[in-house]
């Protein structure tokens, strides 16, 4: 190692001040620099954490944005997500490959570029879309690629392939993004016009535990997808032992499908400050921590600059809009490529410095959290929510939506459908009525949820959002009728695989079982009794799994078997019960067929 | 009444399963009294000559004549048993399954230590069956109604199991006779 | 508030558990057993392999990270519970190499304990066949990841017992394996035969060299009955 990279590391290492807790920081910023962390780097951090060099190795192999082999000094990453498949993305990674003369996976001899696929990066409504290392293109075609990675060649700055930008605060100099916003549907809630910080004004003149009890009455329920009604969490994380709290915002969006966040963060960043300071007020936390997924580096600089200008402006910080005693303040966390750190103890767990596993529960976060200390993790939608409510009266945010679900939701639409984009509706919507204003109107299916959640087929299609039937964190993504939906669920089947801790023995072992029958069915392999041990097997995934992963790993195929039963059939085998319908002769003799130059005389090809 | 038959045979495994049947010892005669034997190397008898009611399987499908073979059983006998390791999750032999089949073949035939071929021929008659990719375990290949583990298993298990399924009680093993070795 | 004694049921059983303990710990101290696999006592409960679920008030949990609480109904040995532990049990088989006859483990694995006691004659699932590492370096100790169940048992014992921090897990979801020290040999690192690492293995990854095959079969750990009261060996 030369000098001045050993002398760069040692540097950052001191910067977070030698703290095993801040190897997430650590080796993002030696990534970046040394474009990989290397066994020697590896050793180098180690020996300054005064760790284990194989503790830093568990790390660096969890996150997919950490390499340990030289990666180009630009990468590019390719969204490979269902919904960037279904309008080319396939074709524009084939470009990529011919363009740069090298495969998917692979680093040019030059060093220069490193071409890579990637889980869902939060640009469904804008797809293809990939990331030139924190830059963002959108609405790409293979036509363009060439010329693409000519600009790139000659200058070696992604930011000279951005050349329109998407409108909003995707013009600011900080982002100078082409990503567009594409809100559809101003709601009644997050997306109505308001006065800045009357929330906060409103929460600092009230005692904390009613800030909390107002939480709680107005019937917010946490709007990432799980749904946990968040004036509890707060209450719990507010009585929680301990002088030292923590609040901590879910801004790792990674549900392939979602993207509401996103426009969150580009557009209304300031109330999302100002939900968390109400928050911080009210359950006694003065730290916060944004945990940013690392696809939204490129709000980075953005969301820093607002930081500091809301600390100058008495809104972060100690005493706040002049309260004696109320002080908060905010870092942001940057992400590593990691789904599963969506999941909040896992996201915990990479806030520490450690492998985003989840977190074995109790003790729950409300007690011991982040270092142990009562931390609440909430959602970007739910604490800008906050915030509104905060604003206008519990009971103004309850008079909307149902009696069982409060408020209005956001909903990422993308797929086949005329107008993909963020719409805030209130909940009760019906999916007919979102596929009618997103101009979708010859849906075979719609994926609610994400691929963690149901693909509903059209006769449920009067259906609603909220917490009573189609409970979703706000993925909607349509398929129109010329889509393959089973090979679209292998697809995210292989997504959760990819995304899995690998903890736990169910998610870990049993979805790869899953996908390898599930791939013998679609190969027409399959009858009803592999039908039934797929049934089987993701009930056992589901019911035995430790975490949210894991428990719904399994959904696309469990709800295309419920709602789409005929596309299976379809594909069927007659049962027998002598013969094991997945057992394939001819594929098991090809490797030495093609060896020996002959063909088996015992089982000849028929065709 | 016609006494029902039983059928054996050893895929690919090493013949330890049928070695443990005949450690049975003098209960063979009483096997004997409750059976007949058809196709089986016990009694060597190539063929099937008649529908039996059990077919006793060592070892798993590493070849095409041992899928042959299997799916002869399944259509000649009413019930097949997997017995032993190799029948069961293909043992020893399925050791080869995370090497691919040609590394498997060059180091048998082209490139082990011992090997001399300076024709560098791989064996090709037809009379020698071609090999799967994998070895499979008998229930991946047909359906197989019971299981007795180990390596062999014991010649009590093999006894007890036999008897059960022939006096038509349910096969319910003592917790001694399932091992794995 | 807390009282001294915590009453609940598991199975229709009334038992009595200390503020504080687990599921799993009250009912192995009322002599009620709870398959299990990845527990090892003085370590913190990892709740990987997932084989000690039980359904506590209608909720499916591992009961060696459950804590007992007053008037809790556990079920346990139900047929429901027990099928959804063979199902485990045989993934940890199927994910590895797992070929009894040829390990020196046989008879006193754990993994293979568990799988008689839950009457698992054959495999439901497909047998994977992963390409695995071995590592014979140390004088002393084998390293046999064909068999590693991911347990994390010699993780902890190794960084919260021995103090050194040998093992650790690297990658993610399938590809997660067993490590050391990058670029190391087993034989490279602070590892001792005396440490308590050693005997932590429930399979036979960490082997402990030139005693295999020592007691005869019949006479091993599993041989006789299923979850003796004397743990494994080694």
């Amino acid at each position: 190692m030369n000098p001045e990279a050993k002398a760069f590391m040692i540097g950052v290492c001191r910067e977070y001040g030698s703290d095993r807790t801040r190897l997430m920081d650590i080796v993002r910023r030696i990534q970046e620099q040394e474009r990989h962390v290397s066994l020697e780097a590896m050793e180098l951090i180690a020996e300054e954490l005064g760790i284990e060099s194989v503790e830093v190795r568990s790390l660096v192999s969890f996150y997919s944005f950490f390499s340990e082999k030289p990666q180009g000094k630009i990468v590019i990453r390719v969204c490979n997500d269902v919904v960037d498949l279904m309008q080319g993305g396939a074709e524009v990674s084939r470009a990529f490959e011919a363009a740069l003369g090298i495969l998917v996976g692979q680093t040019t001899a030059d060093g220069k570029f490193t071409l890579e696929h990637t889980p869902c990066i939060g640009m469904c409504d804008q797809a293809p879309a990939i990331l030139v290392n924190h830059v963002v293109c959108t609405r790409l075609s293979a036509a363009q690629v060439p010329r693409m990675v000519e600009i790139l060649k000659r200058t070696g700055d992604p930011q000279a392939l951005v050349t329109q930008y998407g409108g909003g605060n995707n013009e600011d100099e900080r982002i100078r993004s082409m990503v567009q916003n594409s809100i559809r549907r101003e709601g009644e809630v997050l997306l109505a016009p308001r006065e800045a910080e009357a929330g906060l004004r409103q929460a600092v003149a009230m005692q904390p535990e009613d800030v909390v009890r107002s939480i709680k009455d107005a019937g917010l329920r946490g709007c990432g997808g799980a749904g946990f009604p968040t004036g509890m969490k707060w209450e719990f994380t507010r009585k929680a032992a301990g002088d030292r709290k923590f609040l901590i915002c879910n801004a790792d969006e990674g549900e392939p499908g979602t993207f509401k966040d996103r426009v969150l963060l580009t557009e209304k960043f300031d109330l999302l400050c100002e939900g968390m300071a109400v928050a911080g007020y009210a359950i006694g936390a003065q730290e916060g921590i944004i945990y940013l997924r690392g696809e939204y580096a490129y709000l980075q600089a953005f969301l820093e600059s607002i930081l500091a200008r809301r600390r100058k402006e008495g809104l972060l910080g100690t005493e706040i809009l002049g309260q004696k005693g109320f002080d908060f303040d905010i870092r942001i966390q940057m992400g590593g490529g990691a789904y599963i750190c969506g999941e909040e103890s896992a996201l915990i767990s990479s806030c520490e410095g450690l492998r985003g596993d989840p977190k074995t529960r109790p003790p729950f976060p409300a007690q011991k959290g982040y270092l142990g200390c009562p931390t609440s993790v909430n959602n970007v939608e739910t604490l800008c929510t906050v915030a509104c409510i905060l604003e206008r009266g519990a009971d103004a945010y309850r008079a909307l939506g149902t009696s069982q679900s409060a408020g209005t939701k956001l909903l990422s639409v993308s797929g086949d459908c005329e107008w993909p984009g963020i719409y805030e509706f209130p909940f009760g919507v019906s999916l007919h009525e979102i596929l009618q204003e997103c101009g979708a109107t010859d849906a075979q299916a719609v994926l609610v949820g994400g691929p963690s959640g149901t693909f509903v087929d059209p006769a449920q299609f009067n259906r609603t959002i909220c917490f009573s039937d189609l409970s979703t964190g706000g993925a909607v993504v349509v398929f129109g009728p010329h889509r393959n939906l089973l090979r679209i669920a292998g697809e995210y089947l292989d997504f959760f695989i990819e995304e899995s801790c690998g903890y736990c023995t169910p998610c870990r072992a049993g979805t790869v079982l899953m996908k390898q029958r599930f791939e013998e069915v679609l190969a027409g392999r399959g009858n009803q009794s592999d039908l039934d041990y797929l049934v089987e097997l993701g009930r056992t995934i589901k019911s035995t799994s430790r975490c949210g992963l894991g428990q719904t790993a399994c959904n696309p195929v469990l709800t295309t078997i419920a709602n789409f039963r005929p596309l299976y059939s379809a594909l069927q085998k007659a049962p027998d019960d002598n013969h094991k319908a997945s057992f394939d002769i001819y594929g098991a003799l090809r490797d030495h067929e093609a060896l020996a130059g002959r063909t088996s005389e015992i089982f000849p090809h028929t065709n | 009444m016609d006494k029902p038959k039983l059928a054996t045979c050893s895929l690919a495994g090493c013949f330890g399963c049928h070695m443990s049947i005949l450690d049975i010892d003098e209960r063979i005669l009483d096997l004997v009294d409750l059976v007949d034997f058809d196709k089986s190397p016990i009694n060597d008898k190539k063929a099937f000559t008649d529908r039996c009611l059990v077919g006793l399987l060592e070892g798993g499908c590493s070849t095409e004549e041992n899928v042959h073979v299997l799916e002869s059983f399944r259509n000649s006998c009413d019930i097949l048993i997997s017995v032993g390791a190799c029948a069961i999750t293909g043992g020893i032999p399925a050791m080869r399954n995370n090497i691919p089949l040609t590394e498997c073949l060059s180091e048998a035939y082209l490139d082990g230590p011992t090997v001399y071929n300076p024709g560098r021929v791989l064996p090709s008659d037809p009379e020698i069956p071609l090999c799967l990719n994998n070895v499979y375990p008998c229930h991946e290949v047909v359906k197989i109604d019971y299981f007795l583990p180990g390596c062999p298993p014991s010649a009590d298990t093999i006894w007890e199991g036999l008897v059960a399924l022939l006096s038509g009680k349910p096969l319910d093993l003592p917790y001694q006779l399932v091992k794995y070795d | 508030m807390s009282k001294d004694k915590i009453t609940f049921t598991i199975d229709g059983c009334e038992v009595t558990a200390q503020p504080g303990q687990t599921v799993m710990q009250a009912a192995d101290a009322a002599n009620i057993r709870i398959p299990q696999l990845c527990y090892l006592e003085g370590l913190t409960p990892h709740g990987s392999c997932r084989v000690c679920i039980v359904k506590a008030n209608g909720r499916l949990d591992t009961s060696c990270t459950l804590p007992a609480v007053e008037g809790m109904v556990v079920e346990n040995n139900t047929e429901e519970i027990n099928e959804y532990r063979r199902d485990l049990v045989d993934m940890l088989f199927v994910e590895g190499n797992h070929i009894c006859p040829s390990c020196e483990k046989s008879g006193d694995c754990e993994l293979q304990g568990v799988a008689y006691e839950l009457g698992i004659t054959a495999p439901k699932y497909p047998y994977q066949f992963p390409r695995r590492e071995t590592d014979a370096s140390h004088p002393d100790i084998f390293l046999d990841l064909n068999r590693c169940i991911l347990c994390a048992r010699c993780v902890q014992t190794s960084r919260d017992l021995d103090g050194k921090t040998v093992f650790e897990f690297v990658g993610r979801g399938p590809d997660k394996k067993l490590a050391i020290r990058p670029g190391a040999r087993l034989a490279d690192t602070e590892l001792d035969i005396t440490d308590q690492v050693v005997g932590s293995c429930p399979v036979g990854t960490i082997l402990k060299k030139r005693v295999g095959f020592a007691v005869p079969v019949g006479e091993r750990t599993y041989d006789k009955e299923p979850h003796p009261e004397q743990p494994v060996s080694e």
